[in-house]
């Protein structure tokens, strides 16, 4: 059957592979990805245990957002997918915007147990 | 008779209207990217349901604190080192993954055998660091429902070496299964992927992607293995630096 012969052959044809991941590529990206993740180390070890900073939702958006930019770069080039075509990464991606309500959700909910409902005994630190 | 086409009776060439794939991905890698789109939802529920449990309580374990050792060598003092290994080890696997499936786009048969046995090993390197973090929290007495405790002592005392700020038993407690049950699901993925990184490297070594003329099977394990990591990520930013 001609059909599934094409079928077969897809992802052989023009387009798919040519701009794919050269060894140099991938070392590059490596490397991107071990620089952010020592950046994140330098913040959390040298900045805030040296009392630079201090923890807290600033400190947290910067590790967010380095987290982020490292989910990119596996995501695009580790799995290849900035190399598909745009139908097929908006098929996969979009779904992610209900992600995204719900991390909106979940957290509104948390915050207001928090200062609505919270019975659970705590002890203050002694240090 | 007029010879102009009319604009409905054109050949359209466009992406979508037929005669090519549009999407110029094969069936099965559509389905692995589908399959790690609902995964991604999954662990995306684990980590939000942390974070909302994190904003309801008022105080929560203080990952610097819990996460002190480096097993053989030191057992408290040093946080966020023996997880920086680990990262790193997650990090040179998933390299070495990629370097296979670029190895199988030139059918060289040898490379990916190599690249492949490099990530099975990183990948049970990461398992073994797992399970010696997992001992360790054992050890001090953290479990599925279970926190560090003494008979007639209060929680207040034998919690206090991991919060930095008040203390409470409750989040000690969440944070002790939330802990088990993302790292444990986490670990699951890892040691699945490890077993279809093993399986690809046995059809390598008996030639049969060789047969087939693609090694599009390196690529679509790859996927998956690159997810884990992607996966791990996520953990260890929520669990061990927020």
């Amino acid at each position: 059957m001609a059909s599934q012969h094409q079928d077969h052959t897809v992802g052989h044809a023009d387009g798919q592979h040519h701009e794919g991941m050269t060894k140099g590529k991938i070392w590059r990206i490596f490397f991107y990805l071990l620089a952010l993740t020592a950046l994140e180390f330098f913040i959390a070890l040298v900045l805030v245990h040296g009392g630079v900073v201090e923890k807290g939702l600033a400190v947290n958006a910067v590790y967010i957002a380095l987290t982020l930019l490292k989910a990119y770069y596996i995501i695009a080039y580790f799995m290849h997918l900035k190399f598909e075509t745009f139908g097929f990464i908006m098929s996969v991606a979009i779904s992610f915007v209900l992600i995204i309500y719900f991390i909106a959700l979940m957290l509104t909910e948390g915050g207001y147990l928090n200062t609505h409902y919270n019975p659970f005994p705590h002890w203050a630190n002694p240090q | 008779m007029s010879t102009t086409v009319t604009e409905l009776d054109k050949v359209k060439t466009g992406r979508w209207h037929g005669g090519k794939s549009p999407f110029n991905v094969e069936y099965g890698k559509i389905m692995m990217w589908f399959f790690l789109a609902s995964d991604a939802f999954t662990f995306s529920a684990f980590l939000i349901y942390y974070g909302a449990q994190r904003f309801a309580h008022m105080t929560w374990p203080d990952p610097d604190k819990l996460f002190q050792s480096i097993p053989f060598v030191a057992d408290y003092g040093y946080p966020l080192v023996f997880v920086g290994i680990m990262t790193f080890i997650l990090i040179m696997s998933s390299v070495t993954m990629v370097l296979a499936v670029e190895a199988g786009h030139r059918n060289a048969k040898k490379e990916v055998v190599g690249w492949m046995i490099a990530t099975i090993i990183g990948g049970l390197m990461f398992i073994g660091c797992q399970a010696l973090e997992w001992t360790h929290l054992h050890h001090a007495g953290f479990w599925w429902g279970s926190i560090p405790s003494q008979e007639g002592v209060s929680p207040e005392v034998t919690l206090a070496p991991y919060f930095s700020k008040d203390i409470s038993e409750v989040s000690a407690l969440q944070f002790a299964n939330l802990f088990f049950t993302i790292t444990g699901f986490h670990g699951f993925h890892v040691s699945v992927g490890i077993l279809l990184n093993i399986i690809i490297l046995c059809m390598t070594l008996a030639n049969t992607f060789e047969r087939r003329g693609s090694y599009l099977m390196v690529e679509k394990v790859g996927l998956y293995w690159h997810f884990v990591d992607l996966v791990w990520v996520f953990v260890f930013t929520f669990f061990y630096l927020v």
